[in-house]
């Protein structure tokens, strides 16, 4: 490598190690941030020699800087000389593995983790394996937790003995007597079996699963669910009932409600790790007492996978099981007494309509979607009309038409604009599947309402929404129905009425054509440019200018331009310099 | 003719922007444990004779009874089942706190595990749910243990059972053992402030006559701060926990052990990093200084970890921190101060430079403060000049001229303190100020530089490695 010596003159070691001492917090961090470039001042020599030295005898810093050190390590292999002394970056990547912050912790492992492949096979057991050990049998919790996510990637690549050895180091820390360390071997547990020879799956791992799975802490308790997902997969079908189902039935009824809510957010998982059968027998009945679970934030869990696990049932037997097990614990959850809940199941629900069929869908979901649309909390109401989508496909949407409409009713007008907000983006989609003849019965002067809303986000957002109207409808409609509505408030005495006239102008001139465009808006336009108010004589010259490509030149000659150029001489600045604008853009100077 | 004076204009009309939903505390609420499932039965305890009129010698047996009828449970969200029933329970809790406060003779070997299991089925049990994620401590009502009613009672029988005269520590210590702390220990986490409060009582009690169990409990309390600070920052009853290590820590022995000066550098120092501090700082503040009060040779690690964890951004816990500092300044020794003077110097010149005026204050406060200003005039040579910079700074450009005129006042302090000092301080200042942008300009040139190599080897190391490009 050409020049990979740094000039000893020029960088003297002090002035750079200085840089990364400086007093001001935001400077040193600074330096650590470019720590690359220091080292390429150095040189590989000198950065292995005195750089690394230097970071790994002073680290007591800030948290900030000494993960911003953490994370460069990770990228220092070409900088101290390629894979074959990469080794010279475990030792202060091992004292940050220890520090008290967790975010430095694990940025350092993260760290460890990446430059461990880039170790020889000898390295990593002359060199990187009995770091790991020392980190796991180390006397503060901190280096402990950080050597359970480092088991995983030495193991593939080192002997047999060793792998014994790490085995047994990881099966001691399952039982450390700290939780903060059993958590994070708990949290590991699932990798680290992915890694294991089969035989030792069995005889170790499930052990360790069982164990940490009856946990006093819930909170370890916890991660074995994850735990048992990757377990489960890794496991032939035949043994699953003995080494992990007594686990799960367990843990699906744990006292913690924490445990059992992880069981139902990881319900689809686990459904797929352990196949048709178990499903079958075992996990729809935990399944239904989730759906029934004393605490409302387990039946949001699991309510949120009502659709999945449906879906992944086996399809013979399916329908059965939906109809005779699982909808009456549904129908329950719609009356259900929190608001998540019903809004987690709202959110999933229709998908069922296209599991269980035309038939089916009309006789018992019908009834649960309009009671949803009756709902008193608007979430529950806007989930259910966001995924009208699906019910569309089956039965159509008019068999729910005359629900809907109270339904959309009143969420175009809740107090709340967000929730106006989200309605109005279903607008389209409705419109589309309602028809227009429902749509100008009905609907369209809902949409117009929305022009005049007090809240700036609602009219931006009507405004959008004309435009993909009239991309459905077409600019015949638009002409008939919505442009004189448009037009009209041109002359309202609220300036900002007047200016959503120019904000529609703007998103419809397009899709409405030139015809239009000429003949209807642009006289409208032009008359705006005598506003009192400058806001709106500035938006008139914004909206000729984005007007003016739809126009032809005759009129861009003899009606926008004189226009423009009295503009461009008002007294107001901003509606000067958007003339400017306008006439260099549309080329009329 | 009314004469209700027209109020101001609604704001919500006048700008659509207002939320309508300002953040109210919301409503006492009342919750129960996450334990109970539903009953279809309603509950029967057939009724049982008051202890006073039986027997002497019948009393044991029948005291037995009623514990294990109190280990019933009910639900107290549904409020209109078993009102009976609920009734007959509480008056035989009371019945049972009366007796144990007031007779003799009753604490049998037999009676022990009855009444550690009658009081373990009622308080241990899942906390429920946090209502709200995003639920402020300081803001939002707790929620209230629905079953309090009985609860209450379960801990006041256990708090007069744990200090009656004829408790004994030797026969109780099978049944109070490690698991039951440790579940204990759990319910701390408990949103109702009078549980907490209970619990504070009987874990004291308990860590008073088990001695066996104290370092074990220590030992969990130290995993739960832990957990606290490093894992989950949520844990309700960090205050409480800190209340009694206070006294713990008031009654170690000397010397230290390694195991409390660990936790006060690894457990009580990091809590300052907490976003909630607020709940529990003058709690933790007591317990820093109990330590320091025993060994003064602690405020120097004590004091950097402080200037370590100091807070970037919230200028309400920086007004902690100072008020804590000056807690710990009021009892450090002069060779102490010494080791640390430059350090926390350094921090306190930026704080006073705050352009948070409470900050400002809260840190010009030390100059009120005669032991603080007694050990700054003896050490006026090296505090002066970290100082001055930006005392001088600030008395000309501070916004807030409350700030100004205290600043003005520590000027004048240290001119009387050490006007030789001073006035070369004042001498030079402006040639300081020259010297440090001149090394501000040293740093960017020295950074150009680097840059401006690595960009050379960037195109050297491209230039061969990409193949060359026939022109």
């Amino acid at each position: 490598m050409a020049g990979a010596d740094g000039d000893d003159s020029l960088y003297p070691i002090a002035v750079l190690i200085d840089e990364l001492r400086n007093e001001d917090v935001q400077l040193r961090l600074n330096s650590i941030k470019k720590l690359s470039t220091i080292a390429l001042a150095l040189g590989v020599e000198r950065t292995r020699t005195e750089l690394l030295p230097f970071l790994t005898d002073t680290i007591y810093d800030e948290d900030e800087v000494l993960l911003a050190l953490a994370e460069q390590l990770g990228n220092f292999t070409m900088l101290v000389g390629g894979p074959e002394y990469v080794h010279c970056l475990l030792p202060p990547l091992e004292s940050l593995a220890t520090v008290e912050e967790t975010v430095v912790r694990d940025k350092a492992v993260e760290s460890l983790r990446k430059i461990s492949q880039e170790h020889s096979p000898v390295d990593l057991e002359v060199h990187f394996e009995p770091l790991v050990k020392r980190l796991a049998s180390g006397d503060w919790f901190t280096s402990r937790t950080s050597a359970c996510g480092l088991f995983s990637v030495c193991y593939p690549r080192v002997s047999s003995t060793v792998k014994a050895e790490i085995r047994q180091h990881f099966r001691t820390l399952c039982s450390d007597d700290t939780p903060m360390v059993r958590r994070a071997a708990a949290s590991k547990l699932g990798e680290f079996a992915k890694v294991l020879e089969l035989e030792y799956v069995k005889s170790d791992i499930i052990s360790l699963f069982t164990a940490l799975a009856s946990d006093e802490q819930d909170s370890v308790r916890l991660l074995a669910v994850e735990a048992c997902v990757s377990i489960a997969t890794l496991l032939p079908q035949e043994d699953l009932e003995a080494l992990v189902m007594p686990t799960l039935r367990q843990a699906a009824e744990d006292k913690s409600w924490r445990v059992r809510y992880m069981v139902a957010d990881k319900f689809s998982e686990l459904q797929t790790a352990v196949g048709p059968e178990i499903t079958k027998n075992d996990l729809v009945p935990a399944f239904q007492n989730l759906l029934k679970d004393c605490e409302a934030e387990v039946r949001a869990a699991a309510a949120n996978k009502v659709k999945e696990f449906c879906e992944n049932l086996p399809e013979d037997g399916r329908e059965t099981i939906i109809m005779t097990h699982l909808l009456p614990c549904v129908k329950e959850l719609v009356t259900d007494t929190n608001q998540h809940v019903k809004s987690a199941l709202a959110s999933v629900i229709m998908g069922l309509s296209t599991i269980l069929g035309k038939d089916n869908t009309v006789e018992h979901l019908l009834p649960l979607f309009l009671a949803q649309l009756k709902d008193e909390c608007p979430e529950v109401r806007l989930n259910i009309i966001s995924n009208l989508d699906c019910v569309n496909e089956v039965i159509g949407i008019r068999q729910l038409s005359q629900s809907l409409l109270p339904a959309i009713v009143e969420l175009a007008e809740d107090a709340k604009w967000r929730v106006r907000l989200a309605i109005i983006e279903y607008m389209p989609l409705l419109a589309g599947q309602l028809g227009v003849e429902f749509f100008d019965e009905k609907l369209n002067s809902l949409c117009m309402a929305w022009l005049v809303d007090h809240v700036y986000a609602i009219r931006e957002a009507a405004t959008t929404n004309l435009k993909k109207l009239v991309e459905k409808f077409g600019p015949e409609w638009a002409q008939n129905t919505i442009v004189p509505k448009v037009l009209g408030m041109a002359h309202d005495p609220n300036y900002l009425h007047r200016m959503t006239t120019l904000f529609c102008v703007n998103s419809l001139s397009e899709v409405c054509g030139q015809d239009i465009t000429t003949k209807h808006m642009l006289p409208v336009v032009l008359k705006m440019a005598v506003d009192q108010v400058a806001n709106v004589r500035f938006n008139v010259a914004k909206c000729l200018q984005k007007i003016g490509p739809v126009l032809d030149s005759n009129s861009l000659q003899t009606e926008v331009k004189p226009v423009l150029e009295k503009l461009a001489t008002d007294q107001d600045m901003d509606v000067k310099y958007f003339a400017l604008e306008a006439i260099s853009v549309l080329v009329l100077a | 003719m009314s004469s209700t004076p027209a109020g101001p204009p609604s704001v919500d009309k006048v700008d659509g922007f207002t939320r309508k939903s300002v953040r109210r505390a919301r409503q006492r609420r009342a919750q129960s444990s996450s334990q109970f499932r539903a009953q279809d039965k309603p509950i029967e305890l057939t009724p049982l004779a008051l202890l006073k009129d039986v027997s002497a010698q019948e009393q044991p047996e029948l005291f037995v009874k009623k514990l294990q009828q109190c280990g019933t449970l009910f639900d107290f969200m549904e409020t209109l089942s078993d009102l009976k029933m609920k009734e007959y329970k509480r008056s035989t809790l009371n019945e049972l706190v009366d007796y144990v406060t007031v007779s003799r003779g009753y604490l049998t070997e037999q009676t022990y595990p009855e009444a550690v299991k009658m009081v373990s089925y009622n308080i241990f049990r899942t906390l429920p749910p946090s209502d709200s994620n995003e639920f402020d401590p300081e803001e939002d009502e707790p929620t209230l243990e629905a079953s309090w009613p009985h609860l209450q009672l379960v801990y006041e029988f256990f708090i007069r059972f744990l200090e009656s005269q004829e408790f004994q520590p030797s026969v109780a210590k099978k049944h109070i053992d490690q698991k039951f702390v440790l579940q204990l220990l759990e319910l701390f986490d408990s949103e109702d402030p009078r549980e907490r409060d209970c619990l504070k009582t009987v874990l004291h009690r308990i860590y008073g006559k088990f001695l066996g169990l104290r370092a074990f409990i220590r030992k969990q309390i130290n995993n739960i701060f832990l957990c606290f600070v490093y894992e989950t920052e949520h844990f309700s009853g960090v205050a409480e926990l800190l209340e009694i290590l206070g006294s713990i820590i008031n009654g170690f022995a000397l010397p230290l052990k390694a195991e409390h000066k660990q936790f006060l550098v690894k457990v009580l120092l990091p809590l300052h990093t907490v976003k909630s501090l607020s709940l529990f700082h003058a709690q933790l503040a007591y317990c820093i200084v109990q330590f320091l009060e025993k060994e003064p040779m602690l405020t120097e690690p004590v004091i950097r970890g402080l200037l370590k964890f100091w807070p970037k951004t919230c200028s309400q816990k920086e007004v902690m921190f100072l008020g804590e500092l000056e807690e710990i300044l009021d009892v450090i020794e002069p060779a102490q101060f010494v080791k640390i003077q430059e350090h926390l110097f350094k921090q306190i010149s930026r704080c006073v430079s705050s352009p948070h005026f409470q900050v400002a204050e809260r840190a010009l406060y030390y100059w009120n403060n005669e032991y603080i200003m007694s050990l700054i005039e003896e050490n006026s040579n090296v505090i002066l000049p970290i100082m001055f910079a930006s005392l001088y700074r600030i008395s000309k450009e501070h916004w807030n001229p409350a700030i100004s005129a205290l600043i003005y006042n520590v000027l004048k302090a240290f001119m009387e303190m050490n006007s030789t000092l001073f006035d070369e301080l004042a001498a030079t200042y402006k040639a300081e100020r020259q010297r440090e942008k001149k090394k501000e300009k040293d740093r960017e040139e020295l950074w150009r530089q680097l840059e401006e190599l690595e960009l050379r080897r960037a195109i050297q190391n491209s230039d061969a490695s990409a193949p060359a490009i026939p022109t």
